[in-house]
């Protein structure tokens, strides 16, 4: 028995919600008594996956078929699914990403297993039952739920766990094949395009955004985003109105219809704080509103909060990060 | 082609969230029930692609209690050939897929089209089950669809950028925007859905594999401390010195 955990590798470097995962793994190992097992997917390097080890995990299994370089759900649910069989994994982690929720709702019906997304805690295991918290109703509430089958597959919401560094603790890295072949990869992407980030912070892995709503007035406002989204090394996000109209890529809306966020810090600026919105972003650890009109709703959710004129506030913020790096 | 498009059937998006006394339900009075918005975009779409095709079915799919009709018409009303309700309470994502699964290898759906999630249980779940159930691909979740002949091209969001992919029929996608502007329902649209037909079937053996133990409220927020405009760089020392978050 053990308990088995996927990690996302991009440009050979693993990636911080994996770090998040790998960590929630190895505490339920723990708890059950076991070692975690990792599973590589994704353009990884050898020595980034042995450092696995600083979160806890025993071993990493890795197969270096270069077409696992790029998400494809059948193969890559194959490879868990066989990772799985040969560890006797009874536990299986996954960020709640794209890619987690891709390939768990496969696995659980492939593995006859109880699957949880979303997850927020460590699970309970009082009185031979498995319950874990997970987020329901777009962030307004949670819901805890036991996992009845014999098998429990978890998406792993980022920013919830904290990831542990046991630093200059290696993991062994084995190679591992899953025999795929030509029909494993018969969905496989015909094409990527990844986002031009020109510097910048990808928004579903950023601990810090900066966001924008239509109080910025257009797109030709949103340098004052960028230069405090650059100063604190934040990624940049938007309301649902701005994307709509195209003042920025819809990539960057955030909400009940957009991405859901929980980063350490959200600054809103010039966004009122509709619940559609705040459902996409009231995980987030602390929550600082900018907004002409005392009475918009987002003070209500908000930790800190300036009653100001955005183009007067915003240049403002920019320079005292400056001055205090 | 025949396109299956799944529909649940959700809180308003405004809605405030309470629980029923014991916290094992979401306490269901006086709130207004609606289309779950991410599946208008698959509805919206499988019937934009009929048209494109001239000719065609569209079958939307519910698993629910006969609470769920009206928004069942409203898809009818929106372009909805046909539809379909499984009577039973949606009690997991394993349990619905299985109803969704059982209905979809019976009608011989080329297409089978759902929102992204569910904005209630916001499982992302039901996409992936439903796929493996029937051995066939999942793409999840869909910005764009587009078909020529049995192939589709889709554009799939990953983190970071998007995936263009090629699949033959059937599959199936979870939908999200921008795949579509969703239609709403018109009064020609609304007079003939009366008329359309609804057939409701009784739902498979099957247990679901996770059980709600209870819901929880998250904890109310300490209020907000405002700092005065004028002195808006002492936000910056107070996100460093008291939040630690930069
Ligand atoms: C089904 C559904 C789903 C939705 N999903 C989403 C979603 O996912 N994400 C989302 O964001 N919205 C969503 N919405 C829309 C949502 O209801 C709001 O309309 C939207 O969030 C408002 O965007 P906003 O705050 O940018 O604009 P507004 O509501 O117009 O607010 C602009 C704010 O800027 C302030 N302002 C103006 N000028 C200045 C200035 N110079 N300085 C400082 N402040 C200024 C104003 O006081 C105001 O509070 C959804 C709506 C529905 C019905």
């Amino acid at each position: 028995m053990s308990v088995l955990v996927v990690v996302e590798c991009d440009g050979g470097e693993v990636k911080k919600s994996s770090l998040e995962v790998a960590s929630y793994a190895s505490q339920v190992a723990q708890m059950l008594g076991t070692t975690a097992t990792a599973v590589a997917v994704g353009e990884a390097t050898e020595a980034n996956l042995a450092k696995l080890g600083e979160q806890g995990i025993g071993k990493v299994l890795y197969d270096s078929e270069p077409r696992l370089k790029d998400f494809v759900n059948g193969a890559y649910t194959k490879l868990i699914a066989a990772a799985a069989q040969q560890e006797d994994a009874k536990v299986i982690v996954l960020a709640n990403s794209n890619i987690g929720a891709a390939v768990g709702s496969r696995l659980s019906i492939r593995l006859e297993a109880s699957l949880a997304t979303n997850v927020v805690e460590l699970p309970k295991t009082d009185g031979g039952k498995f319950v874990v918290k997970r987020g329901a109703f777009s962030g307004k509430a949670f819901a805890d739920v036991e996992l009845e089958s014999d098998r429990k597959i978890i998406a792993v919401k980022k920013n919830s766990i904290e990831a542990l560094h046991e630093d200059g603790k290696t993991a062994p890295v084995e190679s591992f094949s899953a025999q795929l072949t030509d029909a494993d990869f018969a969905d496989a992407p015909k094409e990527v395009i990844m986002q031009d980030q020109a510097g910048g912070v990808l928004l579903p892995e950023a601990d810090l955004v900066v966001s924008g709503g239509r109080g910025m007035k257009g797109p030709e406002n949103w340098n004052l985003i960028e230069d405090l989204a650059k100063a604190l090394g934040a990624a940049t996000a938007c309301s649902k109105p701005v994307s709509d109209v195209d003042w920025r890529p819809h990539h960057e809306h955030v909400g009940q219809t957009g991405i859901t966020v929980s980063p350490n810090l959200y600054i809103a600026c010039g966004i009122s704080g509709a619940i559609q919105h705040l459902a996409g972003v009231n995980s987030s650890k602390v929550i600082v509103v900018i907004n002409k009109d005392p009475e918009a709703p987002f003070f209500k959710a908000a930790d800190y909060g300036i009653v100001g004129d955005v183009f007067d506030v915003l240049p403002k913020l920019t320079e005292a990060v400056k001055q205090l790096n | 082609m025949k396109f299956l498009v799944c529909i649940s059937n959700v809180p308003d998006t405004t809605t405030k969230i309470t629980f029923t006394p014991d916290n094992k339900e979401f306490n269901k009075a006086g709130v207004q029930f609606v289309i779950n918005p991410w599946d208008e975009y698959a509805l919206t779409r499988a019937i934009e692609l009929k048209e494109a095709q001239g000719g065609g079915t569209v079958t939307v799919l519910n698993v629910g209690e006969a609470d769920t009709e009206p928004n069942i018409r409203k898809a009818l009303a929106i372009g909805a050939d046909d539809a379909i309700r499984v009577n039973a309470h949606p009690k997991d994502a394993f349990f619905v897929a299985k109803q969704i699964a059982a209905i979809a290898k019976d009608g011989g759906y080329d297409v089978i089209l759902m929102g992204k999630e569910s904005i209630d249980y916001n499982g992302f779940q039901v996409h992936g089950m439903v796929g493996e159930l029937l051995g066939i691909p999942t793409v999840a979740p869909a910005m764009k669809l587009d078909m020529n002949g049995n192939t589709a091209t889709l554009e799939r969001e990953i983190e970071g950028g998007k995936e263009i992919v090629e699949v033959n029929t059937p599959f199936v996608a979870s939908c999200q925007q921008p795949m579509c502007e969703p239609r709403i329902p018109n009064m020609r649209g609304i007079m003939t859905a009366r008329t359309k037909p609804l057939k409701v079937v009784e739902p498979t053996a099957d247990a679901p594999r996770t059980e709600v133990d209870h819901f929880a409220l998250p904890p109310a927020k300490q209020g907000v401390k405002l700092i005065p405009a004028e002195n808006a760089g002492e936000l910056i020392k107070l996100l460093r010195n008291e939040a630690k978050v930069i």
